[in-house]
This record gives structure tokens, sequence and C-alpha cells, in this order.
């Protein structure tokens, strides 16, 4: 028996290239990290969050849960390659140690098997374990050629766009690709001379046999082989294929604890890497109807790897959030984008001396902050006042003559002007003893809670009116509107209120289902995150929008944000109005019966002069 | 007759002479933003400005500013700006003020005058 010939060489260069950059990328992730992170890292390291990442590990970067979740077809592709090249090489080194016994072989020789044992009885279960190690090839090619139908035709995949690659991505797909019939090639005539294959290689031996001389391919197939083991070794820290060791790392961080933040880290370089391309992104974005390509994470991404990232990428984003919604490896890309616009973004050397210093400090259990857009939006305002009058809420309008929260700023990246505001209504709010903040926009609800250090609980008002229902202390009649809801990206995916405005409204009326709401609702096209979307674009996104959302005839197009409620007003034939204006209405009509009757009138004449326009 | 007894004064020279006016941030901004050029200066973004209740910035002064030429004056006042955006929403005429600001900003930059 033989166990080297120099056919190995290319194989295990590569291999070593691989295996030492891949400790000198993790070794520097690590040591960067800040002491937070560090004592997080170790900590962690030492619980059982080890094991609750390790199985994350198995079902994401093995399994492919998510990606199943997105399409079936998508995620068998994922699966069949990744779990199933890494049976081969588990059960490629079991067969190996059953067959010589030791404890340690050298790496390319499990790869390299059926080269090196040709004699089928010095293997136990050898018919066992070469029908399994065929099936798995199977396997794995069979995800090959879905990859390569992918490439031509993405839609079966449930994906209208996938992912347009450069030369150096294509190079390395095409190394990848032609690992695992090069192996096949390589069994399959090693079959054919020793009879030592299973029944895939075995056969397609003999069919090969049929009109190939064998006995000189072989040899040069096991060549073949390595070598493009080898090439796709070399080419995996510099592609895409890097997500792999990067996605393993990342899911163990995470569960220890450690998040991305405004600032570009460690921990943010370690996400970028582990974007494995896979270009679920791209079909969510919505500037794609703005007529802007290549901007998704993919794209963004892959221009930090490369160090060619631009202000106008980096810009070209709503922050909406409804790619990191779908993101497989649940990567933050909002927050590498706001860190990285930091970066491009040129200081305001802002001076907001003239915030008032003092002031009245009025005592309430409520604080309520409007906001800017809130006051654009006054019948918002305004309904959200009446409200705490019905309920008999003690609050405290804290921002009359209000500031910004900080927000529109920090999504520039413009942190520390942002702070400037942020100290400023802190001040404000803690001065007020108030217990509860109440805010009618769910921009500043996510600055206040994510960006702010208050001891106090932090509510939209679809929440607090969700509470004061539950309390028996509102009371909202049944009515019978037809409401459309639209999640605000903000408050949707970005702070995870979902339930609490469909539970008022389905109170309030009958909700209508909609294909594009909760995680996948659509941004509304007013979104602040793009600073420089022309308006003629924003239309185009907002017209989509509200076409969508009001299909299905609603009496309102029901929304729990100003901004949201200030951009679809424009276009939308049908009233929009905001959750908290549906409530007032409901409260300050005293539900008088024939008023209800004169709605259910009209819903039935509106619904039916628009069935017959169609 | 000396002219203080019929109560007037003299207002200091108010006039602008576009030909030595400064341009240069105008043309930047005007390029960056092209929107820019849309505005009908009817003061709905100053109207609405959640810093001009508190202060004296005003979107349409700014405008004034930097197409005089008036840059020290125009640095002054652009720094009050919280970039809440509403501005942009009020303006009829669909000029992306809010970028405008960012704009100024980077003209300001670009051309040396942030730190004068």
């Amino acid at each position: 028996m033989r166990n080297y010939d120099p056919f190995v060489l290319p194989f295990m260069l590569g291999f070593l290239f691989l295996v030492v950059l891949i400790i000198y990328k993790f070794a520097q992730w690590l040591i960067r990290l800040n002491m937070r992170e560090k004592v997080l890292f170790r900590h962690g390291m030492l619980s059982r969050k080890f094991l609750h990442a390790g199985n994350e590990v198995f079902m994401e970067s093995l399994i492919h849960r998510k990606m199943f979740k997105a399409n079936p077809l998508l995620g068998y592709m994922h699966m069949s390659l990744a779990f199933g090249w890494f049976l081969l090489i588990v059960l490629g080194n079991v067969e190996s140690r059953l067959h010589t016994g030791a404890h340690l072989n050298m790496p390319y020789f499990p790869i390299f098997l059926k080269f090196f044992v040709t004699e089928k009885e010095t293997i136990p279960f050898y018919g066992g374990f070469t029908n399994l190690m065929d099936f798995l090839l199977l396997m794995v090619l069979s995800g090959v050629f879905l990859a390569l139908i992918k490439r031509m035709t993405s839609r079966i995949f449930g994906m209208r766009r996938t992912t347009n690659l450069k030369v150096g991505d294509k190079i390395a797909l095409i190394t990848l690709w032609l690992i695992f019939p090069l192996r096949l090639f390589a069994e399959s005539l090693t079959a054919a001379q020793h009879h030592n294959g299973g029944f895939m290689t075995e056969n397609v031996g003999q069919f090969l046999a049929a009109f190939l001389p064998t006995d000189q391919l072989s040899y040069p197939a096991w060549w073949l082989y390595s070598i493009s083991l080898g090439a796709f070794f070399v080419a995996v820290p510099f592609s895409r294929y890097m997500h792999i060791p990067a996605e393993i790392l990342l899911i163990y961080l995470r569960h220890f604890g450690i998040h991305s933040t405004k600032v570009y880290s460690s921990f943010s370089e370690l996400e970028v890497y582990s974007c494995s391309r896979c270009g679920v992104c791209i079909d969510k974005c919505q500037l794609h109807t703005a007529d802007i390509h290549f901007n998704t994470p993919t794209y963004f991404f892959r221009a930090i790897r490369e160090r060619s990232l631009s202000g106008d990428l980096t810009d070209a984003c709503l922050l909406c959030d409804r790619c990191t919604a779908a993101c497989p490896v649940e990567i933050n890309t909002t927050a590498i984008r706001i860190a990285k616009r930091a970066t491009f973004s040129t200081s305001f050397k802002s001076d907001f001396s003239y915030l008032p210093a003092n002031h009245t400090r009025r005592k309430a259990d409520v604080a309520y902050f409007a906001g800017c857009m809130t006051h654009l939006t006054p019948a918002i305002r305004k309904a959200m006042i009446a409200i705490l009058e019905h309920a008999k809420v003690k609050y405290h309008f804290i921002d009359e003559q209000g500031i910004c929260c900080g927000r529109p700023l920090m999504m520039t990246g413009r942190l520390e002007e942002a702070q400037q505001l942020v100290r400023k209504n802190e001040a404000l709010i803690k001065g007020s003893g108030a217990r509860i903040l109440l805010l009618s926009c769910p921009i500043c609800l996510k600055a206040f809670r994510e960006d702010y250090h208050l001891d106090i609980r932090i509510m939209h008002h679809s929440e607090y009116i969700c509470e004061l229902m539950d309390r028996q202390i509102l009371q909202i009649p049944a009515g019978t509107q037809l409401f459309s809801f639209h999640d605000p990206c903000e408050l949707g995916r970005g702070s995870g209120i979902f339930d609490q405005p469909r539970k008022i409204l389905s109170e309030a009326g009958k909700l209508v289902k909609s294909k594009f709401e909760k995680e996948n609702s659509f941004c509304c096209g007013g979104s602040l995150g793009h600073t420089s979307l022309s308006q003629a674009q924003r239309n185009i996104i907002t017209q989509e929008v509200v076409n969508e959302l009001t299909k299905n005839n609603p009496d309102s197009l029901v929304t729990a944000c100003p901004l949201c409620k200030k951009t679809f007003t424009r276009w939308s034939e049908v009233p929009v109005k905001d959750i908290a204006e549906i409530v007032a209405e409901v409260i300050s009509l005293g539900s008088t019966q024939s008023d209800r009757e004169q709605n259910t009138n009209s819903l039935g004449i509106k619904v039916h002069e628009k069935q017959k326009r169609k | 007759m000396k002219k203080d007894k019929w109560g007037y004064g003299i207002h200091p020279d108010r006039q602008i002479d576009l030909d030595n006016a400064n341009l240069s941030l105008l043309e930047l901004v005007r390029q960056s933003e092209p929107s820019y050029n849309l505005c009908i200066a009817c003061g709905s973004c100053a109207a609405t400005c959640t810093a001009g209740n508190l202060t004296t910035i005003s979107l349409r002064r700014i405008n004034i500013y930097l197409q005089r030429g008036m840059i020290k004056e125009l640095r002054e006042e652009i720094r009050r700006c919280m970039l809440c955006g509403k501005c942009y929403l009020a303006c009829p005429r669909g000029v992306n003020t809010r970028h405008v600001i960012i704009a100024i900003h980077e003209a300001l930059k670009a051309t040396g005058y942030e730190e004068l």
C-alpha cells in the first residue's frame, strides 16, 4: 500500500495556505475586539452558550435552515453542497482510520483514499462505505448542477436577480464547481481499473472504459482533482467563500453577546466577511424600482472588502432593514451602513448653543414626545392629546417647542453632532420625572431605545394605546371599517412592534391581510436614510407601495408613523390615517349606532362601485 | 438744512456686487444637488423648521447667502441645522433640502472655507 504520491502536493499546499490564513484572520479579528467584547468572549467560551452556538453552526452553516425558509430549492442547493461535502470529509476520515487503524492520517489521505486503497478487503464495511460515499457525492453534484442552473435562470429559485460576480469570484466558483465532477471522474476511472467503486463510480467507470483509455487517464485525473482542490483553497480567502470560516466565528461571537454598533468595529468586519453574496438581499431592495442597482449589502460588503467603497454607494440605502430581515446570516447590514457613513460624512461642526438651557420642570406620569414629523402632521398630535385626555392620563408635552431626537443626524453617520441633541433631550425627559416616555414617531422611538440612557419605559403610541385597552381604561367599540395597515420600517422591523397596531385595528374594524406585511413590509419611500435620493425616485417607490396596499379597496390606509403618513397622503386615493387618529375618531364619536350604520352603508356602496369599475 | 431734521437717517450701502461675489459654493451645490435649481424661495422650509422655532435659522436665508456668496454668514447659519428633514417634506417643489444642507457642508469643506 502506498500512502504518498506527488499529485497530493497541490492539495496539501492549498490546504496549508488556507489553514494558516484562517488562523491569522481569526486571531486578527479576536485581538481587535474591544475590552468588553473580549470579556464576553472569554465568558462565552466556558458557558453553555458555546454549545448553543455549535448547534446553530450546524443548523445554519451546514443545513442552511434559513435558506430553506427563503426558498426550498435554494436551501437544498446550499445544503447539498455544504452538508454533503462535510459528510464526505467526515466519512472519508472514518473510513481511512478504519483502514489504517491509526488515529491520525495525513489530511490528504482520506481525500484521495480511492487512489491509495484499491483492495476492498482492507477496509471494514467497504460496500456500505463506498455506496454511502457515492450517494453523498451524487448529492453534492446535484447541488453543483442546481448552482449552474441558478446562474442561468435564478427565477426558479425564487430570485428575480442573483449576484453579479466579478472575475475573482468567478474563478473561485469554477474551481469549486470543478472539484466534484473531477472527483467523480478520478474515482470512476480508478474504479474501472480496480473495481473498487460504489453504485455510481463503478457504473460511470464502466461507461467511460467503453470509449476512453482508463489506464492512462486515471492518474492525470487525480492530479486535476488535487489541483482543483488546491486552487479552491487558495481562492477562499480572496473570494466570497471566506464566508465559510467567518460565519462560524460570527455565530459563536453573536451567541456570546457581541453585536454590531454604529461604529465600524472588528465585529463589523467579521460580519462583512461572513456575507456569502448569496443575493437574497438583492430582490428585497426597493431602490431597484427607482432604477438604482448594485447598492445592496452584497455589493456594499464586496466594496468594503475590496477597499473600493465610495460615498455614493454608502449613501444608496433607505435603511429600511428589509435586507437585514431577509439575510440568512442575519448580518446587521444597516448598522454597518451607518458605521461606514461616519467615515464619509463631512462634519457639521454643529452649533446647538441656541437650545434653551433651563426647562420648566413639570411633574407628570407620561412624558409625550411628539417628534418633528408629528409636528408636521398635526392631526396625529391632536389625536394623541385627545386620547390622553380621554383616558385622563397625567401627561406632559415635552416637545411643544421641541428639538429633533438626533436620529436623522445619526442616519447620515454624524454621531457626535447627534449626541448634543441626545444629551439635551435626556435632560429634558429626566427633568419631567415621568415613568413612561410616549412617542408618536417610530424614528424617535428607535433613537430613544437604542441611543439614549433613560431608565423609564419608552413606548410608541400603538403600544401605549394597546396597553390602555388591555387595562380597560380605553374601550374601543367594534367597527366595520376595512383597514389596510402599513408597518413602518422603524416600528416593525426596527423595533419589533408588529402585533399591537394589529390588535387595535382589529378591535376598531377589520384588517386586510397583505403579502407585504410585518417583516416583509415595504418602506414608504419617504425614508430619511437616503439623503441624495431625488423626489422623482421617491415618488416611484411610494406609488408602487400605495398601489399594493390599497389593492383590496380598504376604507383607509393606516400606518403608525407620521413620515409614512405624510409620504402616502400625496399618492393615495383612500384616506391615509395614523392609528392614533383611528382610535381618537372612534372614541370621540362615542360610537353611536347611527354613525356606524352610515359607515357600513358608505362602505357597501363604495365596495360595490369599485367592483363595478373592474 | 441739516438732513437729520427731517427725521431720516442714511442706511449703510446694501448693494451686492454679484460680479465680485464668491459663487464657487453655489456652483458646487448646484452640481451636487440639481433639485436646488427648482427652488422658488417660497419659504415653506423656513416656516416649518424645527430649529427655526428656537433660533434664527432659515433655509430661505441660507439660500440667499449662498446665492450672494456671503460665506461667513452662511457658515454660521447652517451649523444650527438638525437635519430632521421637515423642510424637505414641506417643499412644494420637491427640492431635496436635506441634501442641499449636506452639499453646502461638503462644498465648504471642498473649497476650504469651512475653517476660515
